[in-house]
């Protein structure tokens, strides 16, 4: 059996995050910085099974994020940390809402349902931002993470690393299962040719509601490992410039590739970490790099490291 | 005669002022060809448009097997036996040719609601689309990825997704556009070998094809149905040879 | 509720709706015409307001700063055009909202190196800075009627541009078909950069109102550009009248549910409730009312493209 240089790079990546935390036991500044490139990642793997796999630019992914992290923030609010009440109620929100935004939004097409998903998203960020049972624009505060029963105990920095290192590899082998399956494949047809999907008898609407749905689960996931890592919740998690950077991190990494987003993701990290350390306005250099990697990066981190062998 | 499978009747359609098809009907048996032909502009593609659902007539029948199907969608009409190929080749470039049709066979086969199995290595999708591709000709070029077959190949790759699907008529836009004389040789070949499988509605330039496939004739002008016949009956027509044989050369 | 509150929201219902087509207009002539997908329209809006307020402060004049920051706008969008934006017609628009996302990064990063991360005032000269008497006894900001007369004169003219000159005839044959343009034989690059230039002096205009009302701040342009999509997405994207009837329609739903929603939610259910549920659902009300929009018309309400 042979491995391709891509696939050795991904098993040497995944060790290493399997390992650092070993060497890096006392900087908990680097642990909790992969923690979040982790959490970062599941997100843009779930937004990427809609851009890179069906099609779909929505520009409000950030939301079920945000729904994740205000489950626990919220029923940490009334004093409820019971993860199997908070997850559940968490994963299940997104679907709803997925299902509902997606229903409308998936009725149009191009440059609408852009701004659509756009829109809608803003509209819970606003529903966030003017409630002020939860804090309104500041949030809530976590203090106590999600509780499973004395199974593990989340409070520990490395014990939480590893349960959102544990659901970045569910993740992945998921979505890999997912895009390879009969349901993956039509959805993948979606984006080379809907016109014909159509005529063979697919209703690829409902196809593509499914994995707007899919992928709103996925991310809500994140968010809960969000709202648990950084003890809160803010309206600001679920604004469109963070759906902007989720974008961002897939096509960085590599648009439609199943490790893509995970690279894109953790570069993206590292970007911000390297210019903001370089000077405080380090927009000013991210803002033209963002471009210029649109123009010239085509197929992302991930085109780098070779032929493709995933799907 | 037998039931006819496809029964259009008083189909019209209009874009703003303008008469795109005016009432014509046809109709098309389980065994028969039926090919449409006509002068550019004739209607054909907004007629064939509205039997495959991409248009809505504004008003007419389309009943297939039996069923009214004047409102149903794109979809819907497919997955009642309605296949299509398209007359701009449609495929899905950036898979194998095999991949292709194995989606075809997937849209028959009803079950894609599947989010587990890998559908690469399943034998009930695999076995049908190699079967189809074996059929048109392309069976030892099922692993060569779609967008770099040749024009004919690919015209070839479309035939074999439509009969992937085991429809009871297949639509036919322009099968043989932007192919060489040999290419559409061996595309009338191939069809000739289909017919009485499925019944086949046809739209063609080449008249040579249609005459040697089609049993019957119906010849659109301005959007109007002005004959519809026997390949012999067509070519005795004065009207038909007036309007667009005398034309055509 | 009295009937001068009723006016007055009316009226700020208006002057919010106004504001919206000055930045609608020309985002939907864009996404029509150029097909471009454009985050950035809200960073010409910032600019237009952050250039007032220097110039402002330059001249001591707010009507010689409107006067210098227009033109300055104007050309600020043009060369954003020429350099960043020409190049992505021909991308998807998955490229365009990347790269536009990285154009408003760069430019709220420059105004605050520019300007300074604190807001900026825009002072009114005397004759703008009071209330005039709308109704016996009803009193109603000058400024506001200005922005109201401003905004109305430009819906007039813009009519007036499109549906009268040549330039009109060519965009709107541009927003129906593409690619009529080149046919014409008209140099599309150039009428790309014109329209560009004009949006973008109108998104600066825009934000040149608003300024002396809500302060000049980095940022100020996104908020309300999402207020403007929803409007261009009802109004139908291209169709400049589309986006009037629905800037105002937004702008005066978004407006009368803050005001009046609680009032009467508290006819329905209990004050507590009203109290809590109210500014919520206000806050949501236009994005409710688009996707009804789009539920019964996916095209939105005037699409210039049909079929």
């Amino acid at each position: 059996m042979t491995f391709s240089r891509r696939t050795i790079f991904i098993a040497l990546f995944l060790a290493g995050l399997a390992l650092l935390p070993v060497a890096l036991a006392d900087q908990p500044f680097y642990v909790g910085l992969l923690s979040r490139a982790m959490i970062l990642s599941i997100a843009a793997i779930s937004l990427n099974l809609l851009l890179g796999y069906g099609n779909m630019i929505s520009f409000g992914h950030a939301v079920y994020i945000g729904i994740g992290a205000y489950s626990v923030g919220i029923f940490a609010y009334y004093e409820i940390y019971d993860g199997f009440i908070q997850w559940p109620v968490g994963l299940a929100v997104s679907a709803l809402v997925a299902l509902l935004f997606g229903a409308i939004s998936l009725r149009t097409k191009g440059v609408y349902f852009i701004m659509i998903t756009l829109a809608l998203a803003q509209m819970l960020y606003f529903l966030g931002v003017s409630v002020d049972e939860y804090g309104a624009d500041d949030g809530l505060v976590i203090d106590v993470r999600s509780e499973f029963a004395g199974l593990i105990d989340l409070e520990e920095g490395i014990a939480l690393y590893y349960v959102i290192f544990f659901f970045l590899l569910l993740t992945i082998f998921i979505v890999h299962k997912l895009v390879h399956s009969r349901f993956g494949i039509v959805l993948r047809g979606a984006k080379s040719n809907e016109a014909r999907l159509l005529a063979l008898g697919f209703p690829v609407y409902r196809y593509k509601l499914m994995g707007f749905v899919i992928a709103g689960v996925i991310c809500g996931l994140a968010g809960l490992l969000l709202g648990n890592f950084t003890n809160f919740v803010n309206p600001d998690m679920m604004h469109w410039t963070r759906s902007g950077e989720l974008i961002f991190m897939v096509v960085l990494g590599g648009l439609g590739s199943l490790f893509g987003p995970v690279l894109g993701a953790f570069a993206f990290l590292l970007l911000e970490e390297i210019l903001s350390d370089f000077t405080i306005h380090w927009q000013i250099i991210f803002g033209p790099f963002l471009i210029l990697a649109v123009l010239f990066l085509r197929g992302g981190i991930n085109s780098l490291l070779g032929s493709r062998s995933d799907g | 005669m037998a039931e006819p499978l496809l029964e259009v009747t008083g189909l019209i359609k209009s874009f703003g002022g303008l008469v795109a098809i005016d009432s014509v009907s046809l109709d098309v048996t389980s065994d028969e060809v039926h090919a449409v032909i006509g002068p550019n502009g004739a209607g054909k593609t907004t007629f064939i448009a509205q039997i495959s659902g991409d248009l809505r007539p504004d008003s007419g029948t389309i009943r297939f097997a039996g069923a009214d199907i004047t409102r149903l969608a794109t979809p819907k009409r497919a997955q009642r036996g309605l296949a299509r190929s398209f007359q701009i080749t449609s495929i899905f470039r950036d898979v194998t040719a095999e991949d292709n049709v194995a989606l075809a066979v997937q849209a028959h086969d009803g079950h894609s609601f599947r989010f587990w199995r890998a559908a690469k290595a399943d034998p009930s999708l695999r076995d049908p689309a190699r079967a189809a591709l074996d059929r048109v000709g392309l069976g030892d070029r099922r692993d060569v990825v779609a967008g770099e077959l040749a024009h004919g190949e690919q015209r070839q790759l479309e035939l074999a997704m439509a009969i992937a699907t085991e429809p009871a008529m297949l639509l036919l836009d322009e099968p043989m556009a932007g192919m060489g004389a040999e290419e559409s040789e061996r595309m009338v070949a191939l069809l000739q070998e289909l017919k009485g499988s499925a019944a086949i509605l046809l739209v063609e330039h080449d008249m040579d094809a249609v005459f040697a496939l089609a049993d019957r004739i119906t010849v659109l002008v301005r959007g109007q149905a002005i004959a519809t016949g026997s390949p012999q009956e067509i070519r005795d027509d004065d009207q038909v040879r007036r309007a667009y044989l005398g034309e055509d050369g | 509720m009295t009937w001068a509150l009723l006016l007055e929201q009316t009226l700020n219902g208006f002057q919010l709706g106004v504001l919206l087509f000055l930045l609608a207009a020309g985002l939907t002539l864009v996404f029509g015409i150029m097909d471009l997908v454009n985050l950035a329209h809200g960073s010409l809006y910032m600019a237009g307001a952050f250039f007032c307020a220097t110039f402002t402060d330059w001249t001591d004049s707010f009507i010689l700063g409107v006067l210098l920051a227009l033109p300055a706008t104007l050309l600020l969008g043009i060369v954003v055009e020429m350099i960043a934006l020409r190049t992505l017609y021909a991308r998807d628009h998955l490229d365009q909202v990347l790269a536009t996302f990285g154009i408003i990064l760069f430019f709220n990063e420059l105004a605050r190196i520019v300007w300074g991360p604190e807001g900026l005032v825009i002072p009114l000269p005397g004759w703008l800075d009071g209330n005039i008497e709308i109704m016996a006894d009803v009193f109603y900001p000058t400024f506001r009627i200005l922005i109201i007369a401003v905004g109305l004169l430009v819906a007039l003219g813009l009519y007036v541009l499109v549906a009268k000159t040549r330039i009109g005839m060519l965009i709107r044959a541009g927003a129906s078909d593409r690619d009529m343009v080149g046919v014409l034989g008209v140099n599309v690059k150039m009428l790309f950069t014109l329209i560009f230039g004009l949006g973008a002096a109108l998104a600066g205009l825009a934000g040149m109102m608003a300024g002396p009302i809500i302060e000049v701040n980095i940022g100020m342009g996104e908020e309300i550009l999402i207020l403007a999509f929803v409007v261009i997405v009802i109004g139908g994207i291209g169709s400049i009248r589309g986006a009037f009837v629905a800037a105002l329609i937004v702008g005066l739903i978004d407006t009368m549910g803050r005001s009046f929603l609680d009032l009467l939610l508290k006819t329905l259910i209990s004050g507590n409730a009203a109290e809590t549920a109210a500014p919520a659902l206000s806050a949501m009300l236009v994005y409710i009312l688009m996707a009804t929009v789009l539920f019964f018309r996916p095209q939105g309400l005037f699409a210039p493209r049909s079929g």
